[in-house]
């Protein structure tokens, strides 16, 4: 078990977000989390990368109690891509992939030959070669996601969380970032967990899916039991109806009507 | 490797500066008489200028040059706001009021107005600092928090000023900052947070470089971030507080220098924190030069040279890299 959460309540203030979750992620999976607007995603997302303290519950990861791992110990196993991130447009892509090697560093030691291979390696694996010396930005949309998954790269991490990577990107460059993410998967034995808003990619995609309504967990399981009528009525308040997509071999809707 | 050549550029001016201003003033002194004299030259009058007047002025300029603009580079960065600096955090505003208490209420201790600044300087602060947390202090709150607290302290300032109208003008000096009575003493106080914050870029620029990245990508990457930056405000609250209480309110340098640095060199920590140790205390340096030569024997603060020159200055560069 990667990541397990048991009896998770996360409050924001006085509001309880998280009401129940139980979640677990084994080694080696994508899976992907979906939900209505305010069905608190983000917020699982946010407790798993101890952004947010559990109002009570637990959190393990590979078995441990995440509370009791120092922080930067859990830096080297998982790496988190948050929605919110912020990069002064002066920095080049290499020099942001460099920071993923920050929790491997000792104190006020720096970069040695070992760091740069693995920062070059990073760069290579999201197809970043020739743009390695460029300024953040002056990139395109989804080359500045492939630098930020980059950056995680460098973190050498068994787990990679992404909170909605695909957001605000062309549809070329959604599938071209969630592509990579599969590819480090396969390739790696990356465990993935991801925030996705659009069902389609979301079930193409992940080996499991985990569907979050009003912060309590209604389902979870493989894309072509979760991408069924009823629940697409029921969570997402849509009619809908369900076709098989035969080239990737996944389930996929197209929306009728709001109920 | 640009980079590098900048810096050098950087450290260059920096020693440029400091010839000039040991050498400019009613006796003129060259270089190498300079050099002459700080080595080894003891019985000659050049000796007694440099060693009694100028030298403990120019260095004292130059370290309050490191404060601040080290105080205004890390502000800007844990806020993620170029307008950050030490006045943001109270600095300037604290320090002032409680000098002000001294100067105005007790002009008998006024020899205790660096402690008071000083101690002034942090106490605004932690304050600010409190009023900001809640589950944590983010930026914004504590820019918010910053700018309330400062109208107090002015507030109190402007009473103290009300209601001793006659001892205004023996504060004017402090109010806009000014170097004119430099001694060996305030070498002394101010040399150890300058120290502090040298060797503060050797261990730091990393974490601020990461923490610059937005607070949930620096826990990710296992920084902790409140203590991180708290740790860092309290450091340029020493910084920013070591020097107001040596020249008085000259916060100004640690707004535009880390600016103006990191236009020529960028937002990498790495180099920003030295680029802006050395041309904080280039500029400190030089324009103290003009506020004592301009229109001599009559002296200016340094403060409004500052002002009249940094900020078109700062306006044109700022104006000329956006055209870029």
């Amino acid at each position: 078990m990667a990541i397990e959460t048991k009896n998770l309540q996360v409050k924001y203030g006085d509001k309880l977000i998280l009401k129940n979750v139980n979640f677990k992620v084994d080694r080696g999976e994508i899976v992907t989390i979906i939900g209505p607007n305010g069905s608190g995603k983000s917020t699982l997302i946010k407790a798993l990368s101890r952004f947010i303290k559990a109002y009570s519950g637990k959190i393990y990861l590979n078995g441990r109690d995440i509370y009791t791992i120092p922080t930067k110990e859990i830096a080297r196993e998982m790496a988190i891509l948050p929605q919110v991130k912020h990069v002064s447009a002066d920095i080049t892509v290499e020099n942001l992939v460099s920071y993923g090697r920050y929790p491997h560093l000792k104190f006020g030691k720096r970069l040695d030959k070992n760091h740069k291979e693995i920062i070059t390696w990073a760069i290579e694996k999201t197809g970043l070669s020739k743009l390695k010396n460029r300024y953040i930005g002056t990139l395109s949309g989804g080359e500045r996601q492939r630098a930020w998954i980059a950056m995680a790269l460098a973190q050498k991490p068994n787990i990679l969380i992404l909170d909605e990577p695909t957001t605000y990107l062309d549809i070329s460059y959604q599938l071209e970032v969630l592509e990579l993410v599969k590819e480090l998967n396969e390739s790696l034995k990356i465990t993935v967990i991801m925030v996705l808003h659009d069902l389609n990619q979301a079930a193409r995609y992940s080996d499991k899916i985990y569907v979050l309504k009003s912060g309590e967990s209604c389902q979870y399981g493989r894309p072509d039991r979760i991408l069924e009528k009823k629940l697409l009525k029921d969570v997402f308040r849509i009619d809908a109806h369900i076709y098989e997509d035969k080239v990737n071999n996944c389930p996929y809707f197209i929306p009728h009507k709001i109920i | 490797m640009r980079k590098a050549t900048l810096l050098i550029i950087f450290v260059l001016l920096a020693v440029i500066s400091f010839f000039i201003s040991v050498g400019v003033g009613a006796v003129k002194i060259g270089p190498v008489d300079i050099a002459r004299s700080i080595l080894y030259e003891k019985d000659t009058v050049n000796y007694q200028i440099i060693w009694n007047v100028r030298l403990p002025r120019t260095i004292v300029a130059a370290l309050v040059g490191i404060c601040l603009a080290l105080s205004g580079a890390i502000l800007q960065g844990i806020m993620r706001n170029p307008l950050a600096g030490p006045n943001i955090i109270g600095v300037s505003s604290g320090g002032g009021f409680f000098a002000y208490i001294i100067l105005i209420i007790f002009p008998q201790y006024y020899y205790l107005v660096p402690i008071g600044a000083f101690l002034g300087a942090l106490f605004a602060t932690l304050f600010i600092y409190s009023l900001a947390w809640k589950q944590g202090a983010l930026p914004t709150r504590l820019v918010l928090a910053g700018v309330a607290v400062s109208s107090l302290f002015s507030a109190g300032t402007n009473t103290l000023m009300a209601f001793f109208p006659d001892r205004v003008h023996g504060v004017l000096g402090f109010m806009v900052g000014g170097l004119s009575a430099i001694t060996w003493q305030d070498f002394r106080m101010i040399l150890p947070y300058a120290i502090l914050g040298i060797i503060l870029i050797l261990f730091l620029p990393n974490k601020l470089n990461i923490l610059m990245l937005g607070d949930e990508v620096a826990t990710g990457l296992g920084i902790k971030v409140e203590k991180t930056r708290f740790i860092f405000i309290i450091i340029s609250s020493l910084l920013a507080g070591a020097a107001v209480s040596v020249v008085g309110l000259l916060g100004f340098v640690g707004l535009i220098v880390p600016h103006i640095v990191r236009l020529f060199i960028g937002s990498d920590y790495r180099y920003l924190f030295p680029g802006a140790i050395f041309f904080g205390a280039s500029l400190v340096m030089i324009c103290d030069t003009l506020a004592r030569t301009l229109f001599a024997p009559a002296e200016i603060p340094v403060g409004i040279i500052m002002s009249a020159l940094g900020a078109p200055f700062f306006l044109y560069l700022l104006r000329k890299k956006e055209a870029m």
